[in-house]
């Protein structure tokens, strides 16, 4: 039996199609537990983002709780530098608080994570996955760099603490310049250095047209060294054809105590947010103990369940009616015969009127009439 | 569909102040002046689609995409934690949110703090940084009256002139942030109609300069 695409939801058909993206790249398949102990995560709170855990008790009477998140636990098994590279994937549903709600929400979650040395190949092979994961969703799609690098470097000798430092980057992922000169002017920041963060906060476009700008504002050498690796990526999305999808902007920032290389944020249009999110995370590794390199990203696929609109027009293709006097073999043929023709028939006493049906049928003389 | 630009505008005084500023920049919609109660207005020429709505529910309209753009007071952006694009400080609707209380009083530090407010979560954060122990006392109008009555210790509200305060015997203990209308854009949206939304965004900005 052949499935039909038209069955599958959107969401499913595109777990299908990314599962064959990462397999073709050697990408191997990471099933986890449902939870894991509550005290890892509490640890982790800010990298996740969320304050609300769903938590239980374990046969034990210890504290469990239901995942928020993969990617803590996969670095948490993962080995050190001594292990060879490992790339796998995941496909699962995580439990988190939802903003307002005031309940848990159940999120689909496909990513896909590169632990081990993360050398300039390693990178662009993971942008170029999280590229193609979103064609497979869109065409029409747009994928956002930025370097963490380029954006603490930014702040770095300036007259900010660190919680000004956290505001501050918070403004920049608004967009907000306004707040940032507002911030800046109190901490006693200079004018110029204050233009520099402003001017690149609005940045926005293209790599070929942006980059140059971009380097403009470059004071030390860890903006610098972004700066290498970002034209690296610029020269190869040339070569890649897939220049005009994939936009330098560096208001994608993540937080900067886990997060510390390439970051990355992907769109596809009718979904009102960022439906992919991604980066270099050596610094969530270095935490949790291991000495080695990161990069993943992470897609949530519960956000396209708005984005197919057009409603089925008929819930079945053949109403098909009986009543005590039916002779049954002639029933059971009868739908035998309109399943193998690749029809849907649902079978019932008589026509409520709830479904919407292309044809109606009935058994007559031990064969199909069709009544309306 | 693609073309067109959704603009979420706040009902009341702000939203129409905003519209003139839209007005005046070639984003006009003549049929926005006819009195009725219609809640959707368009203008098929340069491709504007523009709502009013709940000054509270213009973030919610923005971060959902249903509006690209729309304009809305910094209280709302904060009490919410909107995720949008703040891209403009619009210097409309000045005004600070601040700590009241009794004239002449200061707070009794040894006792869990009563604040009475219509911004919970701005209230929540502006004490949870000086870990100062409070109870949040949520209504929703009339906020003056509860520490008359005995009911909080201070209020935590938008503050313009300072008369209601004066009237009801309170006076401004502490600013906590200055309040001003935004132009925000979702985020979304910024992407996929970056030209048309950057091209309002600098023509907003020549105005705001100029006044």
């Amino acid at each position: 039996m052949t499935i039909s695409k038209m069955l599958f939801k959107k969401e499913e058909e595109v777990i299908f199609s990314l599962r064959a993206i990462f397999e073709q790249y050697g990408y191997k398949k990471f099933k986890m537990s449902k939870f894991e102990e509550y005290d890892f995560y509490a640890a982790n709170r800010s990298f996740l983002g969320s304050e609300h855990i769903l938590t239980f008790n374990g046969m034990d009477g210890k504290l469990l709780a239901l995942k928020p998140d993969v990617t803590l636990s996969i670095v948490k098994h993962a080995k050190g530098s001594t292990a060879p590279v490992q790339k796998v994937y995941y496909n699962e549903n995580v439990y988190r608080g939802k903003k307002g709600a005031g309940e848990y929400k159940e999120i689909m979650q496909v990513g896909l994570e590169y632990i081990g040395e993360v050398d300039a190949y390693a990178t662009l092979e993971v942008l170029q996955l999280a590229q193609k994961s979103l064609e497979a969703i869109s065409e029409s799609y747009i994928m956002d760099i930025s370097h963490m690098g380029f954006v603490t470097g930014l702040l770095e000798d300036l007259e900010l603490d660190y919680q000004d430092k956290e505001q501050v980057l918070r403004m920049v992922a608004d967009k907000n310049t306004h707040e940032i000169t507002r911030i800046c002017e109190q901490k006693g920041v200079c004018a110029e250095e204050i233009k520099r963060i402003v001017d690149a906060t609005a940045l926005y476009g293209d790599l070929k047209s942006v980059l140059p700008k971009a380097k403009a504002l470059c004071k030390n050498k860890r903006m610098e060294d972004a700066m290498d690796e970002l034209d690296a990526i610029g020269s190869f999305l040339k070569s890649s054809g897939a220049e005009q999808s994939v936009n330098l902007d560096f208001s994608v920032v993540n937080d900067m105590d886990y997060y510390n290389g390439i970051v990355f944020q992907g769109f596809v249009k009718g979904v009102p947010s960022s439906i992919l999110l991604g980066g270099r995370y050596d610094n969530l590794v270095h935490k949790l103990g291991k000495d080695t390199d990161a990069i993943g990203f992470a897609l949530y696929l519960d956000l396209l369940e708005n984005l197919d609109t057009q409603k089925e027009e008929y819930d079945v293709d053949i109403l098909l009616l009986y009543d005590e006097t039916t002779d049954l073999t002639a029933l059971m043929n009868g739908v035998q015969m309109l399943t193998s023709n690749g029809q849907s028939v649902r079978v019932q006493k008589e026509d409520t009127g709830e479904l919407k049906y292309k044809q109606l049928l009935c058994i007559k003389d031990r064969g199909l009439e069709i009544i309306g | 569909m693609d073309k067109w630009i959704n603009i979420a505008l706040p009902k009341g005084r702000l939203g129409e102040k905003a519209y003139q500023i839209f007005e005046s920049i070639g984003y006009g919609c003549p049929s926005i002046k006819e009195n009725n109660r219609k809640l959707i207005f368009e203008n098929e020429e340069n491709g504007v689609r523009y709502f009013w709505v709940k000054p509270s529910d213009v973030a919610i309209y923005v971060e959902r995409g249903a509006a690209d753009v729309g304009v809305v007071g910094k209280d709302i952006l904060l009490e919410q934690d909107s995720d949008v694009y703040e891209l403009l400080d619009l210097g409309m609707g000045k005004c600070r949110m601040a700590v009241a209380g009794e004239k002449g009083g200061r707070p009794d530090a040894d006792k869990t703090l009563r604040v009475a407010t219509k911004f919970p979560n701005i209230a929540r954060e502006f004490y949870r940084k000086q870990s100062i122990d409070i109870e949040i006392i949520e209504l929703h109008g009339s906020i003056e009256i509860a520490p008359i009555l005995g009911m909080s210790d201070v209020i935590v509200d938008i503050v313009e002139t300072g008369t209601t305060l004066l009237e009801n015997n309170l006076e401004p203990w502490e600013d906590i942030v200055p309040i001003s209308a935004r132009f925000i854009a979702n985020k979304a949206s910024y992407k996929f109609m970056n030209a048309p939304i950057q091209e309002m965004c600098a023509k907003i900005e020549e105005i705001i300069k100029n006044k």
